[in-house]
């Protein structure tokens, strides 16, 4: 059966996620910092309007907030992923068959689900909206590049939720030659100054190319652009998220760090992170990746970011074992006189618990360190995560990246739950 | 005639729950006496929380509710898809707050009831920000 797509987008989706639980922001413009409150990475419709662009360095627009009293949220990522989650676990009573896109967008597939998709789909958003409280727009066509135009033409031209079937000739035609092309789901910037040089301006145009010069200048992936265009559908539904490569701690830090033993403890608290999480996936790692770098706003000669790694012997997920191989790779990596900003850690070679190939020469007793990791995570379970944390992390932890004006983790947290009087 | 699904049920894998495994070695040919009986363990989880994507928790301040048994410090379960009927008790958005009360519906007239002589009944109007957030379904009281 060919297949339908709904391409399903939240509006404002940090900011909609805020509101829930703070029914008095809903009237006022609000934006959402990103971590250390660097830049503004979500606006409510009312910030839009007051000119603050997305990406805007919280510095440069700080008199613009303070003179029209915009609300101002750090960002509150343990929240933001709960609602996503409810999002997605809502979606899949609508349809079998859904790719959950990025943390606010899901691609359905419904086909043979309803003879009248845009009802459906009023449905969907109208669920959505009443067991989370999030707004959605839904947009629906028959490719998922038709399905992301129309989901666009939703959000320009009704600034509430709403639902647009794209499908018709006519409509088809009048929506792609109102679309530029470096709006296209897929086209890319470099992309879509190449196809206007060649005079392509529009996804009218693109679609009536000569398919043989668009394989010669952009490959198969320009090709399939077009036939999306035209209706003909080449990307299907990706219900399996790919299998983890990598799992990744990273953080900028909320000061800058210069002195050697600061960066251990930043990197031994970001280690035993990753450990937590690995360790919840049931997974064990054979690699470890360090990288330490400075800001890239700094002058040339203060600019500096490498990286190491070091692989384990038998894969692990004992803390212990993770936070060594960090200590040991700062070592190598730390220069003085450098102003690091941020640092990460990133374990790859994951491989199932279960079945790790123990070393010949590996005496360790892995049930033991197991056991240990168990009692460890049931206790920041029961607790509060940094309940029982190691001594490499330090104490004070000064270089802890900042949330200052972070609402509270009101569906992750017993003790931060939403207050009603 | 076309058949049309209208809604599509999936598993609900939202807690986890360990399942006895019968390992039980047989060899002169006697069962087990208990494993007819077996029938899985009671999940507070799936008794409390009927629908997990809907379903949130919140803390009550306050003694607005005494008399319906929700004290100050208590922990509510709101179930969010559940459509609200008179005498429900509610969380509800009013004016830019989260409050629980005891919800009224009558010709045209809505109020917000609380259980306890000292508050007076709110009557909503088409002036005021509100909101039915979610319907109350249990009180979750520590002694």
């Amino acid at each position: 059966m060919k297949s339908i797509f709904a391409l399903v987008d939240c509006n404002n989706f940090y900011v909609s996620c805020e509101r829930v639980f703070n029914p008095r922001l809903e009237p006022l413009a609000v934006v959402v910092l990103s971590n250390n409150d660097g830049c503004v990475i979500a606006r409510s419709e009312e910030a839009k309007q007051l000119g603050i662009g997305m990406g805007a360095a919280f510095f440069k627009v700080r008199e613009k907030i303070e003179k029209n009293k915009v609300e101002v949220l750090s960002s509150n990522y343990a929240l933001y992923k709960d609602m996503s989650d409810r999002l997605m676990e809502t979606l899949c009573n609508f349809t079998p068959e859904i790719e959950v896109y990025s943390i606010d967008e899901a691609f359905l597939n419904l086909a043979g689900l309803s003879n009248n998709l845009t009802g459906y789909c009023r449905k969907i958003a109208e669920t959505v909206k009443q067991w989370t409280g999030i707004p959605v727009s839904i947009g629906i066509a028959e490719t998922k590049t038709l399905a992301k135009m129309a989901q666009r033409i939703v959000r320009r031209f009704s600034k509430a939720a709403g639902v647009f079937e794209l499908t018709g000739r006519a409509s088809i035609d009048e929506a792609l030659a109102q679309t530029s092309v470096e709006n296209i789901w897929g086209v890319g910037i470099k992309t879509a100054i190449k196809l206007k040089r060649a005079g392509i301006n529009t996804a009218l145009a693109l679609r009536d190319v000569d398919v043989n010069w668009m394989r010669q200048c952009f490959g198969v992936t320009g090709v399939r652009t077009v036939y999306e265009l035209r209706g003909i559908s080449c990307y299907e539904l990706e219900e399996q998220p790919p299998t983890k490569k990598g799992i990744t701690v990273s953080r900028t830090f909320g000061r800058k760090i210069e002195e050697i033993y600061e960066l251990k403890e930043a990197i031994a608290s970001y280690a035993s992170r990753a450990g937590e999480k690995l360790r919840e996936q049931g997974l064990a790692a054979g690699a470890e990746t360090i990288f330490v770098m400075t800001s890239r706003f700094v002058d040339a000669r203060k600019r500096y970011f490498n990286s190491h790694t070091v692989s384990f012997p038998t894969a692990t997920s004992y803390t212990p074992e993770l936070i060594d191989g960090a200590i040991r790779s700062v070592e190598r990596l730390y220069r003085k006189g450098f102003l690091f900003n941020k640092a990460g850690v990133i374990l790859s070679d994951l491989v199932p618990e279960g079945s790790v190939q123990r070393n010949l020469f590996d005496e360790s007793d892995r049930q033991k360190s197991r056991r240990l990791m168990g009692a460890v995570d049931a206790v920041n379970t029961r607790l509060h995560r940094r309940a029982l944390t190691w001594a490499a992390e330090g104490i004070n932890q000064p270089w802890r990246t900042k949330f200052v004006r972070r609402s509270k983790r009101y569906t992750t947290r017993w003790d931060e739950l939403a207050e009603v009087g | 005639m076309k058949t049309r699904v209208e809604i599509v049920y999936r598993p609900d894998r939202s807690t986890k729950r360990r399942q006895p495994i019968f390992t039980a070695r047989v060899p002169a040919g006697f069962p087990s006496p208990a494993a007819d009986y077996e029938e899985g363990k009671l999940d507070l989880n799936k008794h409390l929380i009927r629908n997990p994507a809907a379903t949130f928790f919140v803390r009550v301040t306050g003694d607005s509710m005494v008399k319906a048994g929700i004290h100050d410090g208590d922990m509510l379960v709101v179930d969010r898809s559940i459509e609200p009927r008179d005498k429900n008790v509610v969380i509800a958005a009013i004016n830019g707050e989260l409050t629980v009360k005891r919800i009224r519906m009558r010709k045209n007239k809505l109020t917000l009831e609380a259980e306890n002589e000292n508050y007076r009944s709110q009557e909503i109007d088409e002036e005021m920000e509100f909101e039915v957030w979610g319907v109350v379904t249990n009180v979750i009281h520590e002694l």
